[in-house]
Formats: structure tokens, C-alpha cells, sequence
């Protein structure tokens, strides 16, 4: 798919509206195509609609949430192939392994910086068979100061 | 003795010229005998002599003798009636021993009474008179003449008796006719007195030996009836005289066992040598124990020998033993002498057992006595003596307490004694006669009955039961403070119940507000970041220029928003870990991991850091360092921490990262070693303790939330290890981390 468009199609699920125009803009000036959603339901219609390369998919959201839209998305046909990074500003343990088990491929913790999230995108996307990235921490670049 | 023959002959020849003890023949007519006158009468007069005297010869009765010598006369001097009395030995009378020319039954029945005094016959007897009784004329002559067979004939007494000796008469011949007095009688007379005589004395002599045959015969029965032996031996040891218990010892036939034989000539040994002592010739009369065989059985018997020396002029001296029978006597004293043994063995052991008897009752505290079955005291103990006794110096209340004290006890084994009960408990009301202080006492008493059943004895053991009674108002007073104390606990305990299902229910309230307040936290935390977010991400995009350059002082400014936003995020970071360690809701993940890669890992990470510091960074960690079990996350969180510290706080010099392992503790120790500021002794425990920092004031000089090693202490905590630190000011520190090699799940 990245080979049949220039630029790779991103599907943004995010229900907070400044976090999702900063990595929209973030993303577009990165050279991706982006597709925003603000809940689970709406994520499906436009992953069915678009057919993303990759979904961004925040995991507290209105109407239907990350981790619910995650399984429905495993479970169709139509978007099974699509990668799932999930994005959270929960820290707590049991919600990347909750996310793992919902179907996602990655996890990132909220705040991620923008540049932050192209590197995970870029290394999913040009990664073998979109492998799943290793969970990490947030907290590393917070260390140093 | 000389022959009586051979006397009669003499006395014959000698022409006898007896008298009369007067001297004269009083009263009695001279009889002449005409053989005297012719030369023929006088060979006819020798010739019938003779012929007595022949016929005196061969006849040894004095019936018989008496008899003939009647008839003699009756032939030869004419005299045709005449009687022989004689008095027999012992007897007080004369009988009639012969007769001639008188008949009847007078005549046989005819006896003298010596008693009979007023008799002339007993006189002629006792005086040896001869007397003639002529016919009597009137009845006063036939008064003064004795009962005779000659009725009222005259008659001639001439007493019988040895002439010559001062004897008295043996008997009277009486003879009839009034003639005179014949001179031949005279001869007869002796004559036949000299042949009465010596039948008389023959008869006694006869006599004599049969009552010595008999005794002596008696005499051998008596010995032989005795059953100990006796013995008579001569001076040389010879038997002599044996009973017939002695026989059986000493004596033994020919035909006797070869055995008994044996056992007789031992006996007969011991004997004599026993007899030959001199001890019998000293003393005379010994008494010794002599040990012989019987015969029979050959069992040993034991006598004791009596011997007796006896002086005899005729045959010598010789030795009377009398040998008694001991043996049994032996045995008998024997068991006497061990019964008495015994007896004194008992009687000690009684007194002993007597003697601690009364030492165990005097050591008993309480009181007892003894009663005998009619209620006396036979036996007390000190204690009881105190109560029962009048003391010596008493005063008279004193006196009366124990005269009290005593009607009581009397009252109770009265009662005991009467009952058929076999023990009794009841309480007396005594007094202490020192002090008249009431002194209620437990009597417990017993009866001792004999074997047979019968009362002997009635024991009483007295109580004191002051001390009982005050101990049970003692015990009811403490029942009463514990029944209070009881109440009060009871009552403590139902509050502590309350108070305690209170805390619980704050517990409970606790934990809850504590779920809460760690969602509120996590919550919080999410809050925060989404916003900071946005910040951060748009200020990194101001600074990359997304919309378009920025002069070099925005930029400036642009980074002093962007580090305060990430210091502000660290701090949202640390709290919620906190949290999350404190909500329990940090759980261990082990997986086996190498140290000096972790390590490797937290350089690179902190690389920038580094380079920014100018500092050297050294490593020391050994290639064969065993891998470890543990969470490598939080391992990794806790160098992550040490190390940034180490470079934060160092500003020359280097940092040192060491490992080794503990074989014996089955650790692993990580050191990070800094040549920084240092901490004081005082801080070094301070500096582990929540949001600390040393400099506490607002614009200190090192950022940082003061949680990291607090977070690091709790995190080392979990996985089962440590942290400690060692630090001098100005010099450096030292922190350590100790690990288990295999974490704790």
C-alpha cells in the first residue's frame, strides 16, 4: 500500500481535539496522509471507508473504546491486516497487556512527542511484516533533565 | 550265834536255879519230881529228857513243837491239862498256840489281851511271876480268878523266857491240877523255852529277809520304772548296778547287731572316760552334759550325767550317775532360747516402731488423741496437749479454757463411742487457752477395733480451721474483686469489640479511600499528560519549525518551556509510581537477565547525559557474572536512577559501575561510586525518605523531585534486596545495590 500511494495513509482515533490537529499537522508535514476519528464507532467507519495503512488508536474514548474498536477491527475482515498502534495516556500496569489482548500490535504512552510517534510509525510500517513493536516506557527521556 | 542245842544240853547239865526278878518263887508250892530219889528213876528221868529233846529235834512249827512238848508232860509228869500261849511278833496279844487234855470251842477261841492290865495272866506275863489259881470256895475267889479253860479248876501260870537275859517273857504255859508244884517243870520249862525261843527267833529271822527280798525287788522296780539311766560302777568303772533304760545303753548280747554292738562300746567309752574325770573326785557330785548314741536308731542323745561318789566301808567307794535325758530338753530350750530371740527382736522393732509412732504423731501439726474404749485419754500429741492439758504456771481463765476445751472433746467421743458409726467428722468449738480466741476445729475420728471386733481405741485428729475459714473469707472476697474485675473486662472487651468493628469499618473506609485515592491519582496522572501532551508536542514542533522558522530568542524560549514541561512530567511520572507501589498495583515480572547488559543498556540510554558532563563513566564488571532472576524493568529502573544521581551530583572526577556476586549470600551487589558532593552522615538516611532533597529550598541547584530514591528503596524492596549508600562530604558516595541472585515471586 505505501507502494501504491506516495504517502502512507494514517487513521488518528483521538477524542481530545488539540492532541489530534497537533499529530494530524505533526503527521501531514511528516508526509502522511491522515484520516481522524474522535471515537471507537467512528474509527470503524473511516478504517472500512479509507483503509488505512496504520490506525493511532487512543484508548479512553466516547461512544465506543480503543480497546473494544481494537477487537471489532481484528475480527473484520476488511481491516484484520490494518496494524494498531495503541496510544494512551494511562500509565498504570495491565493496560498495554489489555491492549495486547484487545489485538494491537504496539503500544505508545501518552505524552508522546510527534517526532516521537513518526519514528514508531516509520519502524512499524518499514519493519518486517509489520512485527509489533515492543512496548515501552515513557518515562526514559523524562530521566534527564 | 551259838546252837540252841548245845545251850539246852548245858543248861541241863548245869541244874538251872532261876529266880524270880523279886528273887523268890512267891506263892507257888515246890513240885518234886520222885526221879530225883532212885538211881533207876534217875535213868528213867534222863531217858524221857532225852526223848523231848529228840523230839524238839526236826521240829521247827510251834504248833508243833508246842504239842509235843504238852503231851511230854502229860505222859511223863502226869500233868493231864495244860495249855502254850504265845505272844507272835508285833502282835498285842498271846493265842494259844497248843493244847492237851482240854477240848471245846473255849479252848480254840481262848486268847490274852496285853492291854487287858487288871488280867493276873498279862501280870505273870509282864513279870515273868509264875502263879497258881486253886479251886476257887466262894464267888469272890471266882472273882479275882481270870477266864480260863480250866473254868474252876486250880491251875499253875509259869511264863515262858530265855533264863539268863534280861528279855521279857514270849509266852505263858498254863497247867492244871492243885497238886504241887513239880521240880521237873522247871527244866521243862527252860527247856521248852530255850526251843520256842529258837523257833521264834528263826520265824523272825524268816521274816526279815522275805521283807528285804521284797523291798529290794521294790527297789529294783522303782530304778527300772525311772526312764533315765542309772548306774552303780566301782571305783575301778566296772558296772555294778544297771536299770533297764541303762541295760539298753550299755549292754548288748552276743546275737545284737554288729551296729548296736558298736554303739554300745562307744557309749561304754564315753562313759567311763566321762566318769574318770577327775572332776568326780574333786567335787563328788557333777553335773556334765554326755553325748550318746542310741542303740536302737543311732541317733545322738543328749544327756546330762549326774554323778554321785558313794562311800562304803564294806564294799568300797563307788560312783552313783544318774544320766537325765536332755535331748529334748536340749531342743525345747533351745526353741525357748530362739522364742526369747525373737521375742526381743519384736519387742525392740515394737519400741522402735513405738518410738517413730510417737515422733510422727509429735511432728504432726495438728492435733490427735488417743481414747480409750471407756472415753480416758491413753495417748496425746504436743499440739493436742496445748488444748487439753492445764499448763503448770495456769492462770484460773486460762485453766478454765482447757476444762471448756476438754467437755467438749469428752462430748464428741461420747457421742463417737455410743454411735455405730466407724468414723466421725464433726466440729468442735475449743478455744486457744493462751488467748481464749474461739478456735473452731474439724475433728475427724476413727475406731480401732481389735481382731476380734471389739472397741480398743478411738483416734481423733483435730483441725484447726481458722486459717480454713479466713481463707475461704479471703477466697470469697477475691471471687467478688475477680466476679468485678470479670464485669469490667467483660465490658472493657464489648467496647473493644465496638472500638474494633470500628476500625474495621475504617479500615475498610481506608482501603476504600485508598482504591480511591489511586484511581483519583491514575486519573489525575492521565488528566495531566494529555494536556502536557499537547504542550510538549507543540512546542517540539515550534522548535522543528513545522510552520516556518523562528528567530534564535523564541527558540531560546521555546526550550525553557519544553524542559519545564518535561521536569513537570517526571513528576507526574515518579507520584504515580508511588502510587502504584503503595496500591500494590506494581506486580514483579521475573525473567533471567544478564547484569552487565542491563547496564550496558541504561549507558547508551543516559549517553547524551554523559556526554554533556565530560565525565568518565567506567564499568567494572566481570565477564563471568552469573545471569540473575529478578523484574529487569524495575532493576533497570534503579541503575537508570543510581547512575543519573551519580552524574547529576559529580562535577569532575569519574563514576564507577561495579558488580559482584555474593556466593554465600546468593546476592549480587551493583555499586555506583561518584567522586561528587558527598552527604553527611546525618542525611544519609534522610535522603531515602519521600520528596528529599537536600537542599530543600525553592530554588535549589539540582532539579529533580526528591522521589527517585525513595522509588528505588521501594522497588529494591519488592524484588527481595536493598540499598544502602557510604558517602564522606566532598569526597563522593558509594550506593549499593544488594540483589537476590534468584528473585522472590
Amino acid at each position: 500500500m505505501t507502494n501504491k500511494l506516495q504517502r502512507p495513509r494514517v487513521l488518528l482515533v483521538d477524542d481530545y481535539p488539540d492532541a489530534r490537529e497537533m499529530y494530524s499537522e505533526y503527521l501531514e508535514f511528516s508526509g502522511f496522509d491522515v484520516v481522524e476519528a474522535g471515537n471507537g464507532m467512528e474509527a470503524l467507519q473511516r478504517a472500512v471507508d479509507t483503509a488505512p495503512d496504520i490506525i493511532l488508536m487512543d484508548l479512553s474514548l466516547p461512544v465506543m473504546d480503543g480497546w473494544e474498536a481494537t477487537r471489532r477491527l481484528k475480527a473484520d475482515q476488511r481491516t484484520k491486516a490494518i496494524p494498531v498502534v495503541a496510544l494512551t495516556g494511562h500509565a498504570l500496569a495491565g493496560i498495554s497487556e489489555g491492549a495486547k489482548q484487545a489485538g494491537c500490535d504496539a503500544f505508545v504512552t501518552k505524552p508522546c512527542l510527534p517526532e516521537d510517534l513518526v519514528r514508531e510509525i516509520r519502524k512499524i510500517l518499514d519493519g518486517p511484516s509489520s512485527s509489533i513493536a515492543k512496548p515501552r516506557r515513557s518515562g526514559k527521556h523524562a530521566k534527564t533533565s | 550265834m551259838p546252837s540252841p542245842h548245845a545251850a539246852l544240853l548245858a543248861v541241863g547239865a548245869q541244874r538251872p536255879a532261876r529266880k524270880g526278878r523279886n528273887g523268890s518263887y512267891t506263892g507257888v508250892p515246890r513240885v518234886r519230881v520222885e526221879v530225883e530219889e532212885g538211881p533207876d528213876d534217875q535213868g528213867q528221868l534222863i531217858a524221857a529228857r532225852l526223848r523231848l529233846l529228840e523230839g524238839f529235834v526236826g521240829r521247827a512249827e510251834l504248833t508243833d513243837s508246842a504239842n509235843l512238848a504238852l503231851q511230854w508232860l502229860g505222859e511223863v509228869l502226869g500233868i493231864s491239862q495244860s495249855i502254850c500261849l504265845v505272844r507272835p511278833p508285833d502282835e498285842t496279844s498271846l493265842f494259844v498256840i497248843g493244847t492237851y487234855g482240854l477240848t471245846g470251842s473255849a479252848v480254840s477261841r481262848f486268847s490274852v489281851s496285853l492291854e487287858d492290865w487288871g488280867n493276873p495272866l498279862v501280870s505273870a506275863f509282864a513279870n515273868r511271876k509264875e502263879l497258881f489259881f486253886p479251886a476257887p470256895h466262894s464267888a469272890s475267889d471266882r472273882k479275882r480268878r481270870p477266864s480260863t479253860p480250866f473254868e474252876d479248876s486250880a491251875f499253875h501260870v509259869l511264863p515262858l523266857g530265855i533264863s539268863g537275859f534280861a528279855e521279857d517273857a514270849f509266852g505263858l504255859l498254863l497247867v492244871g491240877g492243885s497238886t504241887s508244884f513239880q521240880p521237873q517243870l522247871h527244866w521243862f520249862t527252860n527247856v521248852f523255852s530255850q526251843k520256842l525261843d529258837q523257833i521264834l527267833r528263826q520265824q523272825t529271822l524268816a521274816d526279815g529277809d522275805r521283807k528285804q527280798g521284797r523291798e529290794r525287788s521294790l527297789l529294783y522296780n522303782i530304778i527300772n520304772a525311772v526312764t533315765d539311766p542309772i548306774l552303780l560302777t566301782d571305783a575301778e568303772g566296772r558296772l555294778l548296778i544297771a536299770n533297764a533304760r541303762a541295760l539298753t545303753l550299755f549292754t548288748a548280747s552276743e546275737e545284737e547287731s554288729e551296729g548296736r554292738r558298736g554303739a554300745v562300746r562307744m557309749n561304754n567309752m564315753l562313759l567311763s572316760s566321762a566318769l574318770s574325770s577327775k572332776a568326780i573326785e574333786e567335787t563328788g557330785a557333777t553335773r556334765r552334759e554326755l553325748l550318746l548314741v542310741n542303740p536302737v536308731d543311732g541317733s545322738d542323745l543328749v544327756f546330762e550325767l549326774l554323778s554321785t561318789v558313794t562311800e562304803d566301808s564294806r564294799q568300797g567307794s563307788g560312783v552313783v550317775s544318774i544320766l537325765r535325758n536332755v535331748t529334748d530338753l536340749r531342743r525345747a530350750s533351745e526353741e525357748i532360747e530362739d522364742n526369747y530371740r525373737k521375742m526381743r527382736i519384736a519387742e525392740v522393732q515394737a519400741r522402735a516402731e513405738s518410738d517413730r509412732l510417737n515422733l510422727i504423731i509429735d511432728s504432726v501439726a495438728d492435733p490427735i488423741v488417743v481414747t480409750d474404749a471407756a472415753g480416758a485419754t491413753s495417748l496425746m500429741n504436743e499440739p493436742a496437749e496445748r488444748l487439753f492439758t492445764i499448763p503448770v504456771e495456769a492462770s484460773e481463765i486460762e485453766q478454765r479454757w482447757v476444762q471448756a476445751n476438754d467437755a467438749h472433746f469428752s462430748s464428741f467421743i461420747a457421742g463417737m463411742l455410743v454411735s455405730a458409726d466407724q468414723r466421725r467428722v464433726g466440729e468442735i468449738g475449743l478455744s486457744d487457752p493462751k488467748t481464749g480466741e474461739a478456735m473452731p476445729v474439724e475433728a475427724i475420728a476413727g475406731k480401732i477395733l481389735s481382731e476380734h471386733g471389739e472397741l480398743t481405741a478411738v483416734v481423733t485428729i483435730l483441725h484447726d480451721r481458722r486459717e480454713a475459714i479466713e481463707k475461704a473469707l479471703l477466697y470469697e472476697q477475691l471471687k467478688q474483686a475477680s466476679d468485678e474485675l470479670e464485669r469490667k473486662i467483660q465490658a472493657a472487651t464489648a467496647d473493644i469489640a465496638q472500638q474494633n468493628e470500628l476500625l474495621r469499618r475504617q479500615a475498610i473506609e481506608l482501603e476504600q479511600a485508598s482504591a480511591l485515592k489511586s484511581q483519583f491519582l491514575a486519573n489525575m496522572s492521565h488528566e495531566f499528560r494529555t494536556p502536557l501532551n499537547a504542550m510538549l508536542g507543540y512546542t517540539s514542533m515550534l522548535l522543528q519549525g513545522v510552520a516556518g522558522e523562528c528567530e534564535p530568542p523564541v527558540k531560546r524560549q521555546l526550550g525553557r518551556i519544553e524542559s519545564n514541561g518535561r521536569h513537570l512530567l517526571t513528576i507526574i511520572n515518579e507520584i504515580l509510581d508511588i502510587s502504584r507501589i503503595e496500591a500494590g498495583r506494581m506486580p514483579l515480572q521475573l525473567s533471567t537477565f544478564r547484569i552487565p547488559d542491563l547496564v550496558n543498556e541504561v549507558k547508551s540510554e543516559l549517553e547524551p547525559i554523559i556526554m554533556r558532563s565530560k565525565l568518565n563513566v567506567t564499568l567494572q564488571l566481570p565477564k563471568d557474572l552469573a545471569p540473575i532472576s529478578s523484574d529487569r524493568q524495575k532493576v533497570k529502573q534503579i541503575i537508570l536512577n543510581l547512575l543519573s544521581n551519580a552524574l547529576k551530583f559529580t562535577h569532575h572526577g569519574g563514576v564507577t559501575i561495579a558488580a559482584r556476586r555474593n556466593l554465600a549470600e546468593r546476592t549480587l551487589t551493583l555499586s555506583v561510586t561518584d567522586s561528587g558532593i558527598g552527604i553527611a552522615n546525618t542525611d544519609q538516611d534522610r535522603i531515602f525518605e519521600d520528596f528529599r532533597q537536600l537542599d530543600n529550598s525553592p530554588t535549589r541547584a539540582y532539579g529533580g523531585t526528591g522521589l527517585g530514591l525513595s522509588i528505588c528503596r521501594r522497588l529494591a524492596q519488592m524484588l527481595g534486596g536493598r540499598i544502602s549508600v557510604q558517602s564522606q562530604v566532598g569526597k563522593g558516595s558509594t550506593f549499593v545495590l544488594t540483589l537476590p541472585i534468584k528473585g522472590r515471586k
